[in-house]
């Protein structure tokens, strides 16, 4: 089956922190800005709100004929529930990004490629808790090939209020940085 | 005043993508009320419309908002409602009524499961009998079925132009899964879009015949306010538009209303066929089960199994002609529903013995994946 170009990331966290936003962006990001395809889905029930949410984006080169995730290669933790209910979901050997704020990992993480980005932390320095998701998507966009920084930073510009486009994009860099001093460790 | 047709590349989920078709086709009366999961149509117009120019209604029921699109219409402007199964059921009256005064509007019918008030905010293709049966009397609709936000948006402008064309409501089938899944959707220059608009009389208002039909056996319609004048109503009427409840009157008038459609369903019907040249096991498919069968097709020839895809897109009239000449090649259908065997039957019919039909067939809540329609592929080509 031809998979290769079929690329996967799930966003969780629980309701209200951007998760599904995330996972727009990204989306977005592949298809308007990247003219690739991509398809979101998320979570949609009373769990919307406050409870462990998620939201898949799948990015291929053509048409994409399965609109939910089949195997996610990256998955992006924002809350500790969140964690324990979806990482098993995360592909064998995948990219586990989680919010060090917040989350707190035990040995189930070994299977996968670890990350770990305090990106709440980083927005309540910057004045907002709100931003975090923004600081995880400039992460993303530097270490998951699927979507380009370029991308993925006029996605942000696009979907944020005009009055706090500057903090955004300022939490976005910062998560691009973060991204670039990761993968110059593993070099 | 904003822009109405955006276009360019956007990423739109389904609800909105019907919602910009509609408006891109020209509908600028909307009536309804709030249900999930097709309540961001309704939101998303009430947004638009104030910078366009249209008028947003939001009513105390279904039934008062598909009474008003039909009024709407009459006074010449492109209607629509959107809703879900429940306010679809309440709808159906209306609809009926539609059908009867020959009326040109769109309804959308994001699907959930069912029955009742069934799974909110869960998928579902339940409705599609309720679509062509839903309203009491002999009569024909028109059903189109999206699998994608592109889609969503290329199909609600086809069916303002089909209801426009045939003077008849038309259903968008679409479903929760297309409705909160968004994708890219490529919205082109305004110049580049068809629009259809409704027959006006060619005759003066004093040879003017609201009911006599043209060729086509579509009247062509005046509209309030165009000097004409206008009788309508539900009883069986004559050409003029005056109740005649006789056998003759009913002969004529609900013969003619399902004879424009029938008569047409090679204009109306669209379909995607795909590796059909050398099948012998068809899947056949539509809205958003369309997307994994296709997939699973492509897995099934993978593995050298001669499969291939037919896609409904119009759903009603159904593609008689399409499954009936198919029959003849292949030796299965499988038919994959978030449902216990509704368009199964069509096939099964049209089949008529020369191919065996087979469903796959889920209550709703959960699309199918790729490999579940593949294996029931793999079982059938082992028969």
């Amino acid at each position: 089956m031809k998979q290769e170009t079929r690329k996967e990331i799930m966003f969780t966290g629980f309701g209200g922190q951007g998760v599904i936003t995330a996972g727009y962006i990204t989306g977005q990001a592949a298809a308007v800005y990247d003219d690739k395809e991509s398809v979101l889905t998320q979570v949609y029930g009373p769990e919307a709100r406050g409870s462990a949410c998620y939201s898949g984006v799948v990015v291929d080169e053509e048409e994409i004929d399965y609109l939910y995730l089949l195997s996610p290669q990256v998955m992006v933790v924002m809350s500790q529930d969140a964690y324990e209910k979806f990482l098993p979901k995360l592909q064998e050997g995948g990219v586990v990004i989680v919010d060090s704020s917040l989350v707190e990992v035990d040995e189930r993480v070994k299977k996968y490629r670890l990350y770990k980005v305090s990106a709440t932390e980083i927005a309540e320095e910057m004045g907002a808790r709100i931003i975090a998701n923004v600081v995880m998507l400039g992460f993303v966009s530097r270490i998951w090939d699927a979507v380009s920084v370029e991308g993925m930073r006029e996605s942000v510009k696009s979907r944020v209020p005009r009055k706090h486009l500057d903090l955004n994009i300022r939490a976005f860099e910062k998560g691009v940085e973060l991204g670039e001093k990761a993968l110059a460790k593993e070099c | 005043m904003g822009k109405t047709v955006l276009t360019g590349k956007h990423f739109w989920y389904g609800n909105i993508a019907i919602a910009e078709g509609a408006i891109a086709a020209g509908c600028r009366f909307f009536a309804g009320y709030p249900i999930t999961p097709a309540s961001e149509i309704a939101e998303h117009i009430s947004r638009r419309f104030p910078q366009i120019g249209g008028i947003f209604v939001q009513f105390e029921d279904e039934l008062a908002s598909m009474a008003a699109i039909l009024g709407a219409s009459w006074t010449g402007v492109k209607s629509m409602t959107s809703t879900s199964g429940p306010g679809f059921s309440l709808m159906q009256e209306n609809i009926g009524l539609g059908a009867m005064m020959e009326v040109p509007t769109v309804i959308v019918n994001t699907q959930r499961g069912g029955p009742s008030t069934g799974l909110p905010t869960l998928t579902g293709q339940g409705d599609v009998m309720q679509a062509k049966w839903g309203s009491h009397g002999q009569y024909e609709i028109i059903a189109l079925s999206p699998d994608s936000p592109q889609e969503a948006f290329d199909l609600t402008i086809r069916c303002f132009n089909l209801a426009e064309k045939y003077r008849v409501p038309v259903i968008l089938l679409a479903s929760e899964t297309i409705a909160h899944s968004a994708g890219k959707v490529v919205v082109p220059p305004e110049d580049e879009i068809e629009l259809v608009y409704r027959k006006k009389p060619k005759v003066p208002p004093e040879e003017y015949l609201p009911y006599r039909p043209d060729e086509d056996l579509v009247p062509p319609m005046a509209c309030a306010g165009e000097g004409y004048t206008i009788t309508t109503t539900g009883l069986t009427h004559n050409e003029k538009g005056y109740p005649d409840t006789t056998a003759e009157a009913q002969e004529k008038l609900a013969r003619r209303l399902n004879d424009k459609i029938r008569k047409h369903r090679k204009d109306i019907v669209d379909v995607k066929e795909e590796n059909m040249e050398d099948a012998k096991i068809a899947v056949v498919s539509y809205g958003q089960v369309s997307r994994p069968a296709k997939r699973a097709v492509k897995m099934a020839r993978e593995e050298g199994i001669k499969a291939g895809s037919i896609k409904l897109i119009t759903i009603w009239p159904f593609a008689e002609h399409v499954i009936h000449k198919w029959a003849k090649q292949v030796e299965y259908f499988i038919v994959p529903e978030l449902n216990y065997g509704q368009i199964y039957l069509e096939v099964k019919r049209e089949a008529d013995g020369n191919a065996q039909t087979i469903l796959i067939p889920r209550m709703g809540g959960t699309l199918f994946t790729p490999r579940e329609i593949y294996q029931e592929i793999k079982k059938v080509n082992k028969k």
